[in-house]
């Protein structure tokens, strides 16, 4: 906990498609920053700072604070790019808290955004990959994504209509949210049968390439409780790397993730995550890790995950629902998109999530994920955290 | 110096990303393009609030930040805010140096459009100089469908 308690006041969201030619990126930026203002009930002359983030290459323009000011507001204020690949939507989450616990800022607005339409993401991820070993056998996001779940598969025996499920999940989800990109459900049977992209990954296991921005207010226990009614604290984040080379990595667990859950859950007391943690938004890019990360997280004991996803527990309705949403499987605008899962879960304990709502959220939780295979974690509480 | 590389041959790998962009214009400047393509207007945008006219004109109005609604046509004639004079060939110039960049504001724009100024020797070329745009016979909705601007005798 830093000098100052932090809570989320408000947030915004455009409506994320595929492609947004009537907009260029400062404009799709605005959309997303004067939603989040309205829900505020702020003007842009209280914001005292800006932490922005997209993905590197992909838009080409790599002086995004400054070239944004347009859309983000930032005009003669303190403002800062932030970037660490497919977790840079919760990094600005998590740098945006460390301003305003720090107590230097009050009121901080972060933006993500992503205008996945404008050029090859493949040529542009294959760059965090090291350019003498990695990069030169191996490339793009997909290919980490299927040895992951390869190697999960030989560890605990799962199978794809496993992964299958966990989509049809997501995407029958994403029916409740007017802002997802895809809102169609599908069967395991559609899953299965969808193109072969890198085994055992099909076409429906995984996200698409979305346009898209994301706003979400911060401010600091001094000033929150006046502006807003309902209030999502932010109790505890996290950050965990791993490796340099593709082979440190754990293949078939996510170490990132089970280090950062752990620190989280220290830090706020939580003793049985499945019990105490009313919903997820996960950071889940394709279907398989649905299975694997909440076994990460210790939702669930080693090689139950298939099992506690067929019960129906991480269904709306469920013990503990997981990605409300629809989550990326149903929309990935990737800078913006670990910043939607900090919304979304800030939407579900100020009880402004509409008809994708949880009953009785007290405690939730985003993540953050990047190709690299590490991981960004966030705790939201419904209470003013007492630490 | 040199004695500290004396044992080392280090190899090197030598690579590239290829990542072609298209870069969506959006729907306020593709108005900017249309009609600069088919009429020769130069259109900017007027801010409902502080009544600055931007061009290249703006959806959002930074200082207020609020969208601008209003469409103004422009003049095709300005002054020259600033400038300077390109005096080495390199591949990135589209021109033949000495290449003349200049800062414009048309006449009922608040702000400056950058563009190239020929039609002029750099020792004649002065701040506060008025110019005029000089269109391209065939267009096709960018800003180089202005040639360059050229000072007005
Ligand atoms: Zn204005």
């Amino acid at each position: 906990m830093g000098k100052k308690r932090v809570a989320i006041i408000g947030t915004g969201q455009t409506y994320h498609k595929s492609h947004r030619p009537d907009v260029n990126g400062q404009e799709l930026i605005h959309e997303a920053v004067s939603s989040a203002l309205c829900d505020a009930d702020l003007t842009i002359a209280d914001i005292d700072a800006i932490v922005i983030g997209n993905m590197d290459h992909f838009e080409g323009i790599n002086y995004v604070d400054c070239w944004s000011v347009d859309g983000s507001g930032g005009v003669m204020k303190p403002i800062i790019k932030l970037t660490t690949g497919g977790t840079t939507g919760s990094t600005i989450a998590i740098g945006g808290y460390h301003l305003v616990a720090s107590g230097l800022f009050e009121k901080v607005l972060v933006i993500g955004w992503e205008k996945n339409s404008e050029s090859d993401t493949t040529g542009a991820i294959t760059t965090a990959f090291d350019p003498v070993w990695d990069r030169l056998v191996f490339a793009g996001a997909i290919s980490g994504l299927a040895v992951e779940a390869q190697a999960y598969m030989a560890r605990y025996g799962a199978t794809d209509r496993d992964g299958a499920r966990v989509s049809v999940r997501d995407r029958k989800h994403a029916c409740n949210n007017p802002h997802a990109q895809l809102r169609k459900e599908v069967t395991i049977e559609d899953v299965l049968a969808s193109p072969m992209l890198a085994d055992p990954i099909h076409l429906l296991d995984v996200c698409p390439r979305t346009d898209g921005a994301c706003a979400v207010i911060m401010a600091n226990e001094d000033v929150a409780p006046k502006l807003a009614s309902k209030l999502d604290w932010i109790w505890a984040t996290s950050s965990r790397h791993k490796y340099t080379y593709i082979g440190d990595v754990n293949w078939g667990e996510l170490d990132s993730m089970y280090n950062a859950s752990r620190e989280i859950y220290k830090k706020a007391g939580i003793k049985e995550p499945n019990k105490e943690i009313s919903v997820i938004e996960l950071y889940q890019p394709y279907s398989f890790a649905g299975i694997i990360w909440i076994e990460d997280m210790g939702i669930v004991p080693r090689g139950k995950g298939a099992e506690y996803i067929w019960s129906g527990a991480t269904d709306m309705g469920g013990e503990l629902p997981i990605n409300p949403s629809g989550g990326v499987i149903a929309c990935n605008p990737i800078g913006a998109t670990g910043l939607i899962r900090c919304a979304e879960a800030a939407m579900q304990v100020m009880g402004k999530a509409d008809i994708r709502q949880v009953p009785d959220v007290n405690f939730a939780i985003s993540t953050g994920f990047g190709g690299c295979m590490w991981t960004d974690m966030i705790l939201h509480g419904q209470k003013k955290p007492d630490f | 110096m040199t004695d500290i590389f004396k044992d080392i041959e280090p190899m090197v790998y030598k690579s590239q990303i290829n990542v072609p962009y298209s870069w969506w214009a959006g729907k306020t400047a593709s108005k900017f393009f249309t009609e600069l393509k088919e009429n020769k207007k130069i259109m900017g945008t007027k801010c409902d609030k502080c009544s600055k006219v931007y061009v290249p004109p703006r959806k959002i109005c930074p200082f207020c930040f609020k969208e601008n609604q209003a469409w103004v046509e422009l003049s095709d004639e300005g002054i020259l805010l600033s400038y300077t004079i390109v005096r080495k060939q390199l591949a990135s110039l589209p021109k033949k140096v000495p290449v003349i960049y200049g800062l414009i504001k048309l006449d009922g724009a608040d702000t400056g459009l950058l563009h190239f100024i020929d039609e002029v020797l750099p020792k004649d070329i002065k701040i506060g100089m008025r110019l005029k745009a000089c269109f391209l016979e065939e267009r096709a909705g960018k800003i180089q469908d202005i040639g360059y601007f050229k000072p007005i005798n």
